[in-house]
């Protein structure tokens, strides 16, 4: 067999030592020729390469076009009509800059930049693996992320919750709740697989993550003793994953604001149902002996292989909890989750001990649905996905071949011998390393993040490879402008806001995205920034602008994820039919698309077909491709096909008949801006055009709409839908300019 | 529509067919995926001596390394009730559940030494596909429409065709992991939709459609002539072949131009074999078509009790199916440039599983990574020949294993591939789909 062995190729910290691994300077601000160009240092790092390169910037981006970039990036959402006249009209000098206060200030930036985040932190609302286990309290840890974002927590904070909040001292739910990114992992409950393998698979990948996430590095997976570019240690990794080694995967109660009062009221009259239901069913004594019976069992497997499995089905398919532990804790020791987390299990798999007739004699299976019945009567607590250190800390060791079975020499928690080291006093944990990633003689931290922060606004990053700052990823186009950013922000007290301010304020980032056929030869992928970037806008954000346009998006914001419509078939490939879509009802069917439960093994169509990541492996950027399957989601989705109705309702109720007025205020919802004439004439052609053919098509009005628009006829409104249609296809709506 | 497509440089295409490293005799994959495991010493590789041993458990010796899921080393032998004979002139063995494929053991290269790392069916699965047993990257016809491009104008150059209950992969088994979507599976349906959202939406004609992409194409295009983006060109090229996609699918799945005899040799029929028999069918339709890479994904073979009942009836669902795809196949002249794969993601014990003492007759078998057995056909493969060899007890390779990821690399090999040239960088590294290992196994090369 090929024992396979992740490797952090940590290339960074090399015998070469590369750029990324260089102490962080601010650099001065170059000088310039043209002194009218430049709003910001930014600004001066890009005009005086491209006056040495003998290129001019683009000119400004039309204001329209400009706020309705500013408002997709910064909120994901586009702008009204409203406030795009606003802005329009507006001369004051501050008018854009009060433009990003606003956008910076929505609650609907954090949605937007949480987004960016779950993606680095593999994202998910179901186990992953063949059971794919919905997990109904992920949404806990995305709300946390929202919110840090919305406060503008700064990011050292930010890193050092989700890194080590538990081993902040006395730690607060919401610092537990962070760690959640660490629960990100996948679980795999399929039977006999070894528990043992994937908790260390788990460990591994945390430390990956980490690694990957705040420090560029790669992350290569390579066969041991092969690697091609080995500057780090075996023995180096291994006290590296000795930081993540130790922990724990607990769920917490995590209340949110108000569910406290009601839940301790009403604890006392639950508790005592629930035991009078157990009762009713002999669970006490049921439960004993089967307990007793599969502690023996687990002592001398292959005996009673019906027990074995049922052992096995203890260790993968207990909710809540672990199984193990608490079996073999002493009933005394148990706490009351404890309790009732094996006490749920035995009643709902006591089958795989004693068969299923023994099982319906029984009737668990009904109180199994009883007890389930009985917690949705009652007021809950919101849970979260955590861990904890264990008060035991494992001895690390090399894994000799990368096999989690095979230990090799001792080794203790610390960081790579080429970098400065974790400081530390006693034994080094996860709390010393996220601490040391924000240390002033760390310089990765802080230039792998300005340069993810960069990559949002303008499609790529100032290291394109924004997951590799090692020697096998490209170096900085303007390494100056890195360093000036990665010193503003540590300065900034690590303060996000105040980059992002920065980079939306300066003219390279208000320049107009068409394409320079000047440059073509020059610098065809715009590294040279001389142009701003249209970019396909991700899956989420597309679906976002529909509802948003056509007036039925929900802005909630936060809470349990969401189902919308989504066709028979999609779910159902998942292992043996047992991923169950439930269509979520009312309002919540429009809600954001970040909001939208994402099933590892079968995700929503939108995000498979518009690239959005698969929830496995931290995804630090996104691809966007262009594919027919996209072009029929667009087309033909019910969902859009009813954003386009409703937009069409919206444009006849708001513009009255006047028809030159409607097109205008479509076109200024969708894309933010007035027609152009031609454009114009083209779509009045296809609505005349649209109308005939129903005019011809009777039967196909009947069943094309609802119904019509208030103070529209069914045709107009029909050939309004079919037009509102074309707009939300356009290249340029999915497109931010 | 031409001189749009022309202002398309080639490279702009990401499906544009594209020259392998070498030429490859195999230019299409119908990859039969038998998911869960199916046995191989019921299936394809006898083993009488197990015979002695039924009932009984094996030495201690003999089971000592074993990784087993569910099983303990000491669970009794369960020997296979099936007969074996010689099939074809290559005087193959194949088990008498397989009557149809018996009588084309002169096109199939059986490998009965095959290795996986893994016992359990995600794990299993994801290595087989992904080379990896983790999920995220991207999968076998993900890697192969990357490479090859796609021959069709107006179809998929990846489709997945699913029966029987759903896969413990799920979609990962023909994601596009970290490639661009443009290359991950697109499932034919069932039911429904062939193709999610291939319908207009109720009420939208056909004269209504080709109206609302009228108008969206020349928007789109005074727009490109307002930016100057040639990406506005690829979009308007992808909705055009959306439409051809909509036209095009239903002849596809017509199968009114067939032959009666062809329809009941494919058992369209008959309700045991119509599913399957469908989906073999549509498989060669879709080559004749132009499509790359076709995956029927059929589940499920994981027989952890009842073995005996669930292989008669698995069997008996696509047995004749599979026959009649590899003849079909062949009498068009389509078996030469299409690799036909039969495969599951590992094998299963020679030792039983017994989940409930109590009742009689219910015995199954464990999962088993060493030594199963997968056949290929076609597409440059060396048929009537059997490779690798396992020991009396079906439990350890004797001759020529065959890893997983050297299965992928004759794969690829087939089709033209250096399977350590065919990559992509992502987090910094050039990825493939062996990994870091995997070789060409010569032998089944013709």
């Amino acid at each position: 067999m090929r024992k396979l062995i992740f490797l952090l190729a940590v290339v960074a910290l090399g015998a070469s030592r590369p750029w990324s691994s260089t102490p962080v300077q601010r650099p001065a601000v170059p000088v310039v020729r043209d002194q009218g160009w430049a709003r910001n240092p930014i600004d001066r790092f890009i005009l005086a390469r491209l006056e040495r390169e003998g290129i001019t910037p683009s000119p400004p981006a039309d204001p329209r076009t400009l706020l309705r970039r500013a408002s997709l990036d910064l909120t994901g959402l586009p702008p009204t009509p409203e406030e795009l006249e606003k802005f329009f009209a507006d001369s004051s000098p501050a008018a854009y800059e009060q433009q990003v206060e606003r956008l910076l200030a929505s609650p609907h930036y954090g949605e937007a930049w949480a987004r960016h985040w779950l993606d680095v932190a593999r994202y998910a609302d179901s186990d992953g693996y063949e059971k794919d286990w919905v997990r109904p309290w992920a949404w806990r840890y995305r709300d946390w992320v929202i919110n840090a974002l919305n406060a503008n927590m700064p990011f050292d904070e930010f890193s050092i919750e989700q890194i080590a909040g538990d081993l902040l001292p006395r730690p607060s739910t919401e610092q537990l709740v962070a760690t959640g990114f660490h629960r990100m992992t996948l679980t795999n409950r399929e039977g006999g697989v070894d528990n043992e393998q994937f908790r260390f698979e788990n460990v591994i990948d945390r430390a990956s993550t980490t690694g990957s996430v705040w420090l560029g590095l790669t992350v290569g997976c390579a066969q041991c003793h092969d690697h091609k570019f080995d500057p780090i240690s075996q023995k180096d990794f291994y006290r590296w994953v000795a930081l993540f080694d130790s922990t724990e995967e607990v769920d917490i109660d995590a209340p949110l604001p108000g569910e406290q009062g009601a839940y301790h009221r009403m604890s006392g009259e639950y508790r005592a149902r629930r035991n009078a239901l157990l009762a009713e069913y002999n669970v006490p004594a049921l439960q004993a002996a089967w307990e007793a019976r599969m502690l023996e069992a687990a002592a001398q497997p292959g005996k009673w292989t019906d027990w074995d499995l049922a052992w096995d089905c203890l260790l993968k398919l207990t909710s809540g909890g672990d199984g193990e532990k608490i079996i073999r804790k002493k009933p005394a020791e148990r706490t009351q989750r404890d309790n009732d987390v094996l006490t749920d299990h035995f009643v709902r798999n006591y089958h795989f001990a004693v068969g299923q007739p023994k099982y319906r004699e029984l009737k668990l299976n009904e109180l199994d649905a009883r007890l389930t019945a009985l917690k949705n009567e009652f007021p809950r607590l919101t849970q979260a996905y955590v861990i904890e250190e264990s008060p035991k800390p494992r001895p690390a060791h090399i894994r000799v071949r990368g096999d989690y079975k095979s230990l090799g020499v001792a080794v203790e928690p610390g960081g790579f011998a080429n970098l400065p080291p974790i400081p530390s006093s006693g034994r080094t944990n996860r709390l010393d390393m996220a601490r040391w990633l924000f240390s002033a003689g760390n310089p990765l931290t802080t230039r792998v993040t300005v340069n993810r922060i960069w990559q949002e606004f303008f499609g790529q990053g100032l290291v394109r490879t924004s997951d590799d700052f090692g020697t096998q990823g490209e170096k900085p186009v303007y390494p100056e402008l890195l360093d000036w950013l990665a010193t503003e922000f540590r300065e900034s007290g690590w303060d996000v806001k105040h980059i992002q301010r920065l980079i939306v304020a300066s003219a390279a980032y208000r320049q107009s995205s068409a394409a320079r056929p000047d440059l073509q030869s020059k610098d065809p992928a715009n590294n040279l920034l001389a142009r701003q970037a249209r970019l396909r806008l991700p899956a989420e954000l597309i679906r976002d602008s529909a509802l948003s346009v056509s007036g039925l998006l929900n802005p909630a914001l936060g809470g349990p994820s969401i189902r919308p419509f989504q066709p028979a078939g999609v779910a159902e490939l998942a292992y043996a039919n047992s991923v169950k879509w439930t269509e979520s009802a009312g309002a919540d069917r429009y809600r954001r698309g970040l909001y939208i439960h994402f099933q590892r093994t079968t995700p929503y169509p939108l995000m498979v077909n518009f690239d959005a990541p698969k929830g496995n492996v931290p995804a630090c950027r996104r691809q966007r491709s262009n594919t027919p399957l996209q072009a029929l989601n667009l087309l033909n989705d019910p969902a859009f096909f009813e954003a386009a109705y409703a937009f069409a309702n919206r444009i006849l109720a708001e513009a009255g008949p006047d028809p030159a007025k409607r097109i205008e205020l479509a076109f200024s919802y969708a894309l933010g801006r007035p027609p152009r004439p031609a454009e114009r004439a083209r779509l009045e052609q296809y609505i005349a055009e649209q109308k005939a053919i129903l005019d011809k098509e009777p039967e196909s009005l009947a069943r094309m709409i609802p119904g019509p628009a208030p103070g529209a006829d069914s045709l107009t409104t029909a050939a309004w839908t079919g037009a509102s249609s074309v707009l939300l296809n356009l290249d340029e709506f999915i497109t931010r300019e | 529509m031409m001189a749009l497509a022309d202002l398309l440089r080639a490279s702009d295409d990401p499906l544009a067919a594209k020259k392998a490293h070498f030429p490859g005799k195999a230019k299409n994959v119908i990859f039969l995926f038998m998911e869960g495991a199916p046995s191989q010493m019921d299936l394809f590789d006898p083993k009488p001596a197990l015979k002695q041993w039924h009932g009984k458990p094996l030495p201690a010796s003999e089971t000592k390394d074993l990784k087993l899921a569910f099983i303990k080393p000491t669970a009794s032998v369960l020997a296979s009730p099936r007969t074996f004979k010689p099939s074809g002139q290559c005087g193959m063995e194949l088990s008498d559940l397989l009557p149809n494929l018996s009588s084309c053991a002169d096109d199939l290269c059986l490998i009965r030494s095959m290795r996986s790392d893994a016992f359990n069916h995600h794990p299993g699965q994801l290595l087989l596909f992904s080379g990896h047993m983790q999920g995220g990257r991207p999968t076998l016809g993900a890697w192969v429409a990357y490479g090859m491009g796609s021959e069709s104008k107006n179809l998929p150059a990846f489709v997945v065709l699913t029966s029987g209950v759903g896969t413990s992969g799920g979609s990962d088994n023909f994601s596009s992991g970290f490639l661009p979507s443009t290359y991950g599976g697109t499932v034919f349906r069932g039911s429904g939709d062939p193709i999610l959202y291939l319908s207009n939406p109720e009420g939208v004609s056909q004269t209504s459609q080709r109206a609302r992409l009228d108008a969206l194409r020349d928007l789109n295009q005074q727009h490109q002539d307002a930016t100057g983006d040639l990406e506005i060109a690829s979009r308007i090229h992808s909705y055009e072949l959306a439409f051809r996609m909509q036209m095009a699918a239903p002849e596809l799945l017509d199968f009114s131009k067939e032959s009666p005899q062809t329809l009941e040799d494919y058992g369209v029929k008959k309700d045991q074999t119509r599913a399957y028999g469908t989906n073999c069918l549509l498989a060669r339709r879709m080559v004749e078509r132009g499509v790359r890479f076709v995956m029927l994904m059929h589940a499920s073979w994981d027989h952890h009790s009842e073995i005996n009942k669930g292989l008669v009836r698995q069997c008996g669902v696509t047995d004749q199916p599979v026959a009649a795809l590899l003849k079909d196949l062949k009498q068009r002249g389509l078996l030469d440039t299409t690799l036909v794969i039969w495969a599951g993601e590992f094998g299963r014990t020679p030792m039983s599983e017994i989940r409930r003492p109590e009742e009689a007759d219910n015995a199954g078998r464990d999962h088993h990574p060493e030594g199963y057995s997968l056949w290929m056909a076609g597409g440059g493969v060396k048929g009537g020949q059997v490779i690798g060899k396992t020991d009396d007890l079906a439990l350890r390779i004797t001759e020529d294993p065959i890893h997983v990821h050297d299965l992928q690399a004759t794969i690829l090999r087939l089709l033209g591939f250096d399977h350590t040239r065919l990559t992509y960088r992502h987090m910094g590294r050039d990825f493939r789909l062996t990994d870091v290992s995997g070789e060409v196994v010569k032998s089944v090369l013709a």
